[in-house]
């Protein structure tokens, strides 16, 4: 009997967890509905979206573009440690080039975005919710998920492509200084091989991914800092809640997203 | 319930018929039922936590009740959605209990706010030019514009709020506790403002406070609010001979009565 009323409890526990579950990400994908359709219908607010333009895009470049350089440098040194192997040394320009385009400079340069943006997005909201200024934005006939969520969605998945764009570019110029500066590549071969071997596919693909990250990144952000319990706690809970939950839905959505555009 | 039918000539403003909410298992309004005619001005007493604030927020949507109803003009508040709501927002201003200012933007750009969005737009130099005059007429120079509301005191920034919530002549202001925070001369300031706004702009308006100056300047009608209902509702002038408990206990600050010190 007391085996099965443990039995029953466990089973409730589970059957409450995923009913929770179920609930938060249809509670996400309203907010993220909402938070589009506020980012296509007019007002618009312009000045908001290039001062949230100018947070999430320029002031992450140092952050990337570090990330980018070291990146592509190992990058180079793991694929002539691992080509010389096969005496396959000379794909290593090429490898680098197709490795960042594709895969590390959307993934790293959007988990480093995340760890800077979705925190400071959530920080700030959810101190707005906290101190009722969202509720003030409320009374002032200013809908916030237009006012602050809007810009925000639309900022991020503009910037983030770009800020990988110029990663990409950083990343196979860390491999460029590594290939010809430590493994005795010649400087011209490096950079024709590179050449030869990206395709505008490679880049584009890679491009698609940062957007996706640069609206999951804002979204976590937005949704975490809006919904934000009250008191110090509330906020600080809200902007781990936004750099984990963005990191994981990152790391889920870039193995999807690898799937349908490249099908094995 | 005692309510005096002199008051009750102009058409309601804002009816809220037995709006109850609860936070988790925390009963907060139990059945609030309030009247608040056109052109008058109401204050809500009761003690600290009795859901004053709740009550206003329900008002304006910001918290929905749980049961019960809230017309605003006819309109039913609790329904509005879309341009009906938008057009129900546009005639409510509000001074929230801890200021709400917003601290990314500059103070003057906190009281022209509303005068840079939406339908009544107006140019930069001309909301600027307001909000100026609205922050002299709390009581603020013109120098402290353009200060960030973290530079100021708390006291100036209830003020902020306060020019904020009047910044754009709305039909409908909410003072939540305008005078705490507030050296005694200022406050008799804000007091009269007040006032001022409701006899000569019209305008209907609610206020939460604890002083009971404040209540006699302000009011033309009081609400006590006790255990999530109203207890008591009357002309300012009979809270001192209301013949109820409750009220009496409070207006005088009496330990002994119905309300308990500890809650
Ligand atoms: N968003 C919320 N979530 C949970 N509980 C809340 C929330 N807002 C208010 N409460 C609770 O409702 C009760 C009433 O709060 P309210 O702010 O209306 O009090 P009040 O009458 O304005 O008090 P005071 O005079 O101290 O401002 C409090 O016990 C508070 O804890
Ligand atoms: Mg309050």
């Amino acid at each position: 009997m007391q085996v099965f009323s443990a039995l029953q409890g466990f089973l409730a526990a589970i059957g409450a967890a995923v009913l929770g579950l179920c609930q938060a990400t249809g509670r996400l994908l309203m907010f993220a509905g909402m938070g589009v359709a506020h980012v296509v219908r007019p007002p618009f607010y312009p000045l908001e979206l290039w001062r949230q333009f100018l947070k999430i895009g320029y002031f992450s470049l140092p952050v990337v573009g570090l990330t980018a350089l070291f990146t592509g440098g190992a990058l180079a040194l793991q694929i002539f440690a691992g080509g010389s192997r096969l005496n396959a040394e000379s794909v290593v320009p090429s490898i680098v080039a197709i490795g960042m385009t594709r895969e590390l400079g959307p993934v790293l340069g959007g988990l480093m975005v995340a760890g800077r943006v979705s925190a400071s997005i959530a920080a700030e909201l959810g101190t707005m919710r906290v101190t009722e200024q969202i509720d003030a934005l409320t009374t002032l006939s200013t809908n916030p998920l237009k006012y602050l969520v809007a810009p925000r969605l639309l900022a991020a998945t503009v910037a983030v492509p770009l800020l990988v764009l110029i990663g990409d570019v950083i990343g196979i110029m860390g491999g460029f200084l590594v290939g010809v500066g430590r493994l005795d590549f010649n400087a011209t071969t490096y950079i024709r091989t590179t050449e030869d071997f990206l395709t505008t596919g490679d880049v584009t693909s890679g491009l698609i991914k940062a957007a996706v990250f640069g609206f999951i990144i804002a979204l976590m952000g937005c949704y975490q800092g809006y919904n934000s319990a009250r008191g110090a706690q509330g906020v600080g809970r809200a902007t781990t809640n936004a750099v984990v939950s963005a990191s994981i839905l990152i790391l889920a959505s870039n193995y999807l997203l690898t799937e349908a555009l490249f099908p094995a | 319930m005692t309510d005096a039918p002199a008051t009750r000539t102009a058409p309601a403003k804002i009816t809220m018929t037995g709006v109850t909410k609860s936070f988790g298992s925390k009963h907060v309004l139990r059945g609030v039922d309030l009247e608040v005619a056109r052109g008058e001005s109401v204050v809500v007493i009761g003690g600290s936590g009795t859901g004053k604030s709740v009550t206003l927020k329900c008002i304006l949507g910001l918290i929905t009740p749980d049961a019960g109803a809230i017309s605003v003009d006819g309109t039913d508040a609790l329904r509005a959605r879309g341009k009906a709501r938008e057009a129900l927002l546009d005639k409510f201003g509000m001074l929230f209990q801890g200021g709400a200012l917003f601290d990314s933007l500059l103070v003057w750009e906190n009281v022209a706010f509303r005068l840079m969005q939406g339908a009544r737009k107006k140019p930069k130099a001309e909301a600027r030019e307001i909000a100026i005059e609205k922050l002299r007429r709390v009581g603020l120079k013109p120098d402290t514009a353009d200060l960030y509301p973290a530079e100021l005191s708390g006291g100036m920034q209830k003020r902020v709020g306060l020019a904020r919530a009047i910044a754009a002549d709305p039909e409908i202001i909410f003072f939540d506790e305008p005078t705490t925070g507030l050296d005694p001369i200022m406050a008799d300031v804000i007091n009269d403002l007040i006032r001022e706004i409701v006899t000569e702009m019209g305008a209907t308006a609610m206020t939460i406070t604890h002083d009971m100056t404040s209540v006699r300047r302000i009011a033309d009608r009081v609400a006590m609010l006790h255990d999530g209902v109203i207890k008591w509702c009357g002309p300012v002038g009979q809270i001192d001979d209301s013949g109820n408990p409750y009220v009496h206990q409070f207006v005088n600050g009496l330990p002994e009565g119905p309300i308990e010190a500890v809650r």
